[in-house]
C-alpha cells in the first residue's frame, strides 16, 4: 500500500511536470486528488490494516496529497505567469511611432514681444495704458510739442481722415491722454503698446501699419540717470544679461534732452558683425526727459514734476531678436511663419 | 549734410584725428554720422595727361587715336572713345597698372588693331555720380584747366583725396547745414579753436544803391533783404578746387558765379541768389506775396502757377524768383552776364516750406530756410561771396548794399542753476565743468555763485529753454558718464486691468484650442470695409489713401481673416485656424472720433484633427467652432447666459449660421461662410465667428464660489422624442429645464436621428436627464414624479411624442 502511494505520487508529479496549460493541470488535480481519484481508492483498502499501521498510512496519504497539491500550485503559478507574459508580448506596440498630435496655436510674435515687455514693466510698478488708434491731431501732435507748423511733421507723413482727425502715427498720444487724466498729480508710470500708422509704401523694411510700445514715468525728481538705469534693465531682460546700453544725443520734439539708445550687439557681443553693421551696437529705441511744454500742456507743473519717456518699434525688436528679414511677414500671417513662435525660451 | 574732412580742416585743426575717429566723436555727442565715404577708394594710378596729337582711328568711326604725354620719358598712344577728346587738352589718364572703381585694372590693350596704353577718363569713370558732373562734361571726358601740370595726381586736383562725413541731422540742428556750423560743433567736441573766414573786399566808388532800390511789402515773410552789385564779371568755370568741393558735397558745378553762391551756401549755411542785373530790366526789387494765378518760369524751365501763399521776388512788376526756393529763368546768370545782383535774405521758414511743398521743389536753399538760417550771417555771407566774385570772376564790387532791414534779433539769454542741471541729469557735475562746456560751444556765459547765465548765439536757434542748455551739458559731458539709477519715491502697484487680463485669457484659451493669433491691417478696401459688420455705420475713409486696397477703416475683422485663410490655402496649407483681437471702427460723423470696439474673430478650415498613421481625420464643421466658443464662454463664466439663434447674416450660409446672444443682447455670430464667397476666395468649407469682446467682458460674472462635491448619488433618465424637423434642440432643452426645476441637475442631447425609420418631416432627439438632490439620496418615486412633469411639459409645449 505504501508503495502504491509512492507510485501514485511519482506518476502525479510526472504528469504535473508535463502539463502545458491550466486545463491539463486542472484535469490532473481532479484525477489525483478528487473523491474518485486513485489515492482515495487506495485509502479504501485501509480497513485491512492493523490499528498501528492505520494512522501511519493515513499520514502518508495526506503527505502524498500535500506534495501533489503543492506541485500543482507551483506549476499553476508558473503557467499563469507564462500566460500573462504571452498576453503582454502580443500587445507590444512600436513606441517610436508618432503620438496623436495635439493641435495648438500660439501668440503672434508681436504679441509675444509686447507681453514680454509689459510683464517686465508691470513688475517694476507700471500699468498698461491703451488709447484710440484714430486720434485727434491735438493729442497726436500738438500736445506733444509739435504745433502745426513744426518741420518735424514732415517726417511723419500721416493718414488724415479730416484735418483734425488722423490715424495715430505714434503711441505717444496715449501718454498725453493719460497725463491729462492724472490732472496734474503724479506719479504716472505707464507702458503703452499699440498699432500706429504712417503713409509709407509697404516693402521689406516699411509698413503702413506697425506696432510701438512706449513707456512714461512722471513724478517728482525723475532724473536722466533713472531713464538710463531703467533702460539698462530692459535691455538685459529682452536681449540677455550681458547686454550694455549706450545713449546717443538725439532730437524728439516731446523730450529734452533726447537720446537714442543702442544695445550692444546680441549676435556678436560687440565685436562687430553684419547685424550691427560692424559697429558692435544696435539702435533699439528713442527716449528722453519729458519736455516741459508737454508736461505743462498735460496739466503738470514742470517746476515740480519731471519725467522720462521711451519708445520703440515692436517689429524692429522682433526682427532683430528673431532674425526676421521682411516686415511684411508680420501681416501676411503665413501659418509656417506663425507656428515658429510657439517655443517658450 | 555732407562734410568734407579736408575742407573742415580750414576752420578747425583736425591733426591727430582720423575721419573715422571724428565721425565717432560727432555721433557720440549728438549728430549721427551715417557714413564716411572715401572718395578715392579703390582708385590708383590716375594722372594728368596732355593730349599731344589726336587722329581718327583707322578702323573705327567713334574712336580716336591719341598721343598723350603722361609725364614719363615718352608719350603713350591711347585709344579713346569720348566724343569731346581733342589735341591740346589736359585730361585724367588711367595709366597702365591703374585701378578704377569696381577693381577695374587698366592693362595694355589692342583696340581694333591699334595699341592702347591706358585710358582717358570721364568723371563718372572716376566714381563721380552723373548728376554731379557739369553739363558740358556729362557726355565725355573731363577737360582740366590748362594750368595743371602733366604727371600730377589727377584725383588730388579734383579734391578726391578726401573723406566725406554724412551727417544725419535732426530737425533742430539746422545750424549744422553749414561748414561753419559743423566747425563750431567739432571745435566744441574737440575743445579746439575755430578759425572763421575774414573776407577782405575792395570796392569801387559806384554805389549799389545807384543800381537798385529794395522794397519789401511782405515784411513778416522777409524781414531782411540785402542786395550787392558786382560789375564787369566774366562768367567762366569756377576754380577746379571749388568745383571739386561742390561735387564732394553733392552739388553740380555750373559756372563761377553760381558756384560761388553755392559754395557760400555750404560754407555759411546762407542761401544766396545771383541775378543777371541786365536781365532784371529794372532798378527795383520788390518782394511781395504772389497774386492768385500769377505765373512764372523757374530755373528748371517749369511754369509755376502761384497763389497768395507764395512769396516772390519781382523786378517791380514780374516775378524773377520764388523766394528762398528757386530763381526765375528770366533773370538767370548766363555766359554773357556782366553785372550781377547778389541777393542775401532772411526768408521765414513756414513761407518757404509752403512754397516748396506746393511746387514739389525741395532745394538746398529751401531746406535751410525751412530750418531757419542765422540772422547774423546774412550780411557776412554776402560779404564773403563778393570777395570770391572779385577773386574768381574778375568782378568789381560796388560800394555798400541796397537793403531793407526790419529784422529784430533779440539774443536769447537763459539762466540756470547748477542744482537744476544735476537734478535733471542725476549727476554731480561741478560749476567749472559746466562753464567750460559752454565756453567750448562759444556761448557767452557768466557765472554768479551757482547760477550760470548763457547768451545763446543766433546760429543756435534751437536753444530757447533751460532744458536745451541741460542737453548741451549732457551731450558734451558724455552720456557714458551719467550714472544708472532707478526712480525713487513711493512705489506704485503694477498690474493689468481686469479687461486686459481677460484679453490674455481669451488668447491663451484660443491658442490652446488650436488657433494661431493673426494680426492684420486695419485699413481695407471699400468693398471689404463693411462686410460682416456687426453694426453698420458709414465707413471711415482716408483723405489721401495710398491705394484703394487700404482706403477705409474696417468694421469687421472677418474679411481680413478670410484673406489670411486664402493666402495660406493658396500655399498648400489646407488646414488653417486663426483668430484676431483688435478694434473695428464705427464712425460718429466728421471730425468726431469714432467708436473703436475691440472685436474677437476667428476662422477655421480644413482638418480639425488628423492622426496620420492611424488614418483618422476629422473635418472642421459648425460644431467644432461652436464647441470652441462654448469652451470660451465657460472659461469666462458666461456659458449659462449665452444663446445661439438660427439667423441669416449676409455672406454666410443661410442654414448654418447663428447669432449669438449674451443675456439677451446680440454680441456676434458664428457659422459657415456662404458657398459663393468660399468659391470666390478658392476656399473649402470655412467657418468663422466674430464677437464684440467689449460687450462680453462688460457682462457681470458671478464671483467664483466653491460648490460642495455631491455626497449622494444622482439618477439618470433618458428620453427619446419624436418631433417635427423644424424644432430645434435648444427650445426643447429649455422646456425640460424649466419643468425639471431644482432637482434636474443636467440635461443634454445624446442622439439625433433623422433616418429612414422616421416618418417624413420628423426626427428623433434623445436627451439624457440627470436628477440630483444635494441633501439626500433621491428615491425612484421622487424622480418619477418630476420626470412625469417634464414629459408632460415637453408633449404639451413642443408636440413631441415619446418614442417607443
Ligand atoms: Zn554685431
Amino acid at each position: 500500500m505504501q508503495e502504491r502511494l509512492k507510485e501514485l505520487q511519482q506518476e502525479a508529479l510526472e504528469a504535473i511536470q508535463q502539463a502545458t496549460d491550466l486545463k491539463a493541470l486542472n484535469e490532473i488535480r481532479v484525477s489525483y486528488l478528487g473523491k474518485k481519484g486513485p489515492i482515495t481508492e487506495v485509502l479504501k483498502g485501509m480497513g485491512k490494516l492493523s490499528a498501528e499501521e492505520r494512522p501511519k498510512m493515513g499520514a502518508l496519504a495526506n503527505e502524498v496529497r500535500d506534495i501533489i497539491s503543492a506541485n500543482i500550485e507551483e506549476k499553476q503559478q508558473g503557467l499563469e505567469a507564462a500566460a500573462v507574459e504571452a498576453q503582454l508580448a502580443s500587445e507590444t506596440i512600436d513606441v517610436t511611432l508618432p503620438g496623436r498630435p495635439v493641435q495648438t496655436g500660439n501668440h503672434h510674435p508681436l504679441t509675444r514681444i509686447v507681453e514680454e515687455i509689459e510683464d517686465l514693466f508691470i513688475g517694476m510698478g507700471y500699468t498698461v495704458a491703451e488709447g484710440p488708434e484714430v486720434e485727434k491731431d491735438y493729442y497726436n501732435f500738438e500736445a506733444l510739442n509739435l504745433p502745426k507748423s513744426h518741420p518735424a511733421r514732415d517726417a511723419q507723413d500721416s493718414f488724415y481722415i479730416t484735418e483734425e482727425v488722423l490715424l495715430r502715427t505714434q503711441t505717444s498720444p496715449v501718454q498725453a491722454r493719460t497725463m491729462e487724466k492724472h490732472d496734474g498729480k503724479g506719479p504716472v508710470k505707464i507702458i503703452c503698446p499699440g498699432k500706429v500708422y504712417r503713409r509709407d509704401s509697404d516693402d521689406a523694411t516699411h509698413s503702413h501699419q506697425f506696432m510701438q510700445i512706449e513707456g512714461l514715468v512722471v513724478a517728482e525728481n525723475i532724473r536722466m540717470s533713472d531713464l538710463k538705469g531703467t533702460l539698462e534693465l530692459f535691455a538685459k531682460k529682452l536681449f540677455g544679461e550681458d547686454r550694455e546700453i549706450r545713449l546717443r544725443p538725439s532730437f524728439f520734439p516731446f523730450t529734452e534732452p533726447s537720446v537714442e539708445v543702442d544695445v550692444s550687439c546680441f549676435k556678436c557681443g560687440g565685436h562687430g558683425c553684419n547685424i550691427c553693421k560692424q559697429t558692435g551696437w544696435i539702435e533699439v529705441l528713442g527716449s528722453g526727459m519729458v519736455h516741459p511744454n508737454v508736461l505743462e500742456m498735460s496739466g503738470f507743473d514742470s517746476k515740480k514734476y519731471s519725467g522720462f519717456a521711451f519708445g520703440m518699434g515692436v517689429e524692429r525688436i522682433a526682427m532683430l531678436k528673431y532674425g526676421i528679414d521682411d516686415i511684411r511677414h508680420f501681416y501676411t500671417n503665413d501659418v509656417r511663419f506663425l507656428k515658429q513662435f510657439q517655443v517658450k525660451e | 549734410m555732407f562734410v568734407s574732412y579736408k575742407w573742415l580742416q580750414e576752420y578747425v585743426d583736425l591733426s591727430g584725428i582720423t575721419p573715422d575717429e571724428l565721425a565717432e566723436k560727432i555721433t557720440r555727442s549728438g549728430i549721427e554720422v551715417e557714413g564716411v565715404e572715401v572718395l578715392n577708394e579703390g582708385l590708383k594710378g590716375i594722372v594728368i595727361g596732355h593730349v599731344l596729337e589726336r587722329e581718327q582711328h583707322p578702323d573705327a568711326d567713334k574712336l580716336s587715336k591719341c598721343l598723350v604725354d603722361i609725364g614719363e620719358e615718352n608719350p603713350v598712344q591711347i585709344i579713346c572713345g569720348a566724343p569731346n577728346v581733342d589735341k591740346g587738352q589736359k585730361v585724367a589718364v588711367a595709366t597702365v597698372g591703374a585701378v578704377l572703381p569696381g577693381n577695374f585694372k587698366i592693362k595694355k590693350a589692342k583696340l581694333r588693331g591699334e595699341e592702347s596704353n591706358g585710358m582717358i577718363c570721364s568723371l563718372s569713370e572716376l566714381g563721380i555720380e552723373g548728376k554731379l558732373i557739369a553739363k558740358e562734361f556729362s557726355e565725355g571726358i573731363f577737360v582740366f584747366p590748362n594750368d595743371v601740370t602733366v604727371g600730377e595726381d589727377a584725383l588730388e586736383k579734383l579734391q578726391r583725396d578726401d573723406q566725406i562725413l554724412e551727417l544725419g541731422l535732426t530737425a533742430n540742428r539746422g545750424d549744422c547745414l553749414s561748414m561753419l556750423g559743423v566747425a563750431y560743433e567739432v571745435g566744441a567736441i574737440l575743445n579746439r579753436e575755430v578759425k572763421l573766414p575774414n573776407p577782405a573786399v575792395k570796392t569801387i566808388s559806384e554805389k549799389a544803391t545807384d543800381y537798385v532800390q529794395i522794397k519789401v511789402e511782405a515784411k513778416e515773410d522777409n524781414p531782411l533783404y540785402v542786395a550787392k552789385v558786382i560789375k564787369n564779371v566774366t562768367v567762366t568755370p569756377s576754380p577746379l578746387w571749388m568745383q571739386g568741393r561742390l561735387m564732394a558735397e553733392g552739388i553740380r558745378p555750373h559756372n563761377n558765379v553760381v558756384d560761388i553762391t553755392n559754395y557760400i551756401l555750404l560754407e555759411y549755411g546762407q542761401p544766396l541768389h545771383a541775378f543777371d542785373y541786365d536781365r532784371l530790366g529794372s532798378k527795383e526789387i520788390l518782394v511781395r506775396r504772389a497774386k492768385v494765378g500769377e505765373k512764372m518760369v523757374t530755373l528748371d524751365d517749369a511754369e509755376r502757377t502761384l497763389t497768395a501763399d507764395h512769396l516772390v521776388i519781382t523786378n517791380g512788376s514780374e516775378p524773377v524768383a520764388l523766394a528762398g526756393v528757386m530763381g526765375g529763368a528770366n533773370s538767370e546768370v548766363k555766359a554773357d552776364t556782366t553785372t550781377v545782383l547778389l541777393e542775401s535774405a532772411y526768408f521765414v521758414g513756414p513761407t518757404v516750406r509752403k512754397a516748396s511743398k506746393d511746387h514739389g521743389l525741395r532745394s538746398e536753399a529751401s531746406s535751410r530756410f525751412e530750418k531757419g538760417v542765422d540772422p547774423n550771417r546774412v550780411r557776412a555771407a554776402a560779404e564773403r561771396a563778393v570777395e570770391l566774385l572779385a577773386l574768381y570772376a574778375g568782378g568789381e564790387v560796388l560800394d555798400g548794399e541796397a537793403v531793407v532791414d526790419t529784422l529784430q534779433v533779440e539774443p536769447v539769454v537763459i539762466s540756470i542753476t547748477l542744482e537744476k542741471i544735476n537734478r535733471v541729469l542725476g549727476t554731480n557735475i561741478s560749476i567749472e565743468e559746466v562753464a567750460n562746456i559752454f565756453t567750448r560751444l562759444q556761448f557767452e556765459t557768466s557765472v554768479d555763485n551757482e547760477t550760470i547765465t548763457v547768451t545763446v548765439p543766433t546760429r543756435r536757434g534751437d536753444i530757447t529753454i533751460e532744458e536745451d542748455l541741460i542737453e548741451e551739458v549732457a551731450r558734451l559731458y558724455g552720456y557714458d558718464n551719467i550714472p544708472s539709477t532707478l526712480p525713487m519715491g513711493s512705489s506704485t502697484p503694477g498690474y493689468l486691468t481686469t479687461y486686459q487680463q481677460k484679453r490674455r485669457t481669451v488668447r491663451h484659451y484660443l491658442e490652446g484650442a488650436g488657433l494661431y493669433q493673426a494680426v492684420t491691417y486695419s485699413l481695407t478696401s471699400e468693398a471689404k470695409a463693411t462686410q460682416y459688420a456687426l453694426e453698420t455705420r458709414e465707413p471711415i475713409k482716408l483723405a489721401m489713401p495710398m491705394s484703394e486696397d487700404r482706403s477705409q477703416l474696417r468694421l469687421s475683422i472677418i474679411p481680413q481673416l478670410l484673406e489670411v485663410v486664402k493666402y495660406n490655402v493658396a500655399r498648400q496649407i489646407d488646414s488653417v485656424a486663426v483668430y484676431e483681437t483688435g478694434p473695428v471702427f464705427l464712425s460718429n460723423g466728421t471730425d468726431a472720433l469714432p467708436d473703436e470696439r475691440e472685436h474677437l474673430a476667428g476662422a477655421i478650415t480644413g482638418l480639425r484633427e488628423q492622426h496620420q498613421w492611424q488614418g483618422e481625420k476629422k473635418e472642421v464643421d459648425f460644431f467644432v467652432l461652436k464647441g470652441i466658443l462654448e469652451g470660451l464662454f465657460a472659461k469666462l463664466g458666461l456659458e449659462q447666459k449665452v444663446e445661439y439663434r438660427q439667423a441669416a447674416v449676409e455672406g454666410m450660409h443661410p442654414g448654418r449660421t447663428a447669432q449669438i446672444y449674451l443675456a439677451g443682447q446680440k454680441i456676434g455670430f458664428i457659422g459657415q461662410v456662404h458657398p459663393t464667397v468660399q468659391k470666390d476666395l478658392d476656399l473649402k468649407e470655412t467657418y468663422v465667428f466674430e464677437l464684440s469682446l467689449e460687450t462680453v467682458f462688460a457682462e457681470e460674472v458671478a464671483p467664483l464660489q466653491y460648490e460642495s462635491i455631491p455626497r449622494f448619488p444622482s439618477i439618470t433618465r433618458d428620453i427619446a422624442l419624436v418631433v417635427g424637423k423644424e424644432k430645434v434642440a435648444g427650445e426643447i432643452e429649455s422646456i425640460i429645464v424649466e419643468a425639471g426645476g431644482k432637482l434636474l441637475k443636467d440635461v443634454h442631447v445624446f442622439d439625433l436621428y433623422e433616418g429612414e425609420h422616421m416618418e417624413p418631416g420628423k426626427k428623433s432627439l434623445a436627451f439624457s436627464l440627470k436628477y440630483f438632490d444635494p441633501e439626500k439620496t433621491l428615491t425612484d418615486e421622487e424622480v418619477t414624479k418630476v420626470h412625469e412633469k417634464v414629459l408632460a411639459a415637453v408633449k404639451e409645449k413642443s408636440g413631441a411624442v415619446l418614442r417607443g
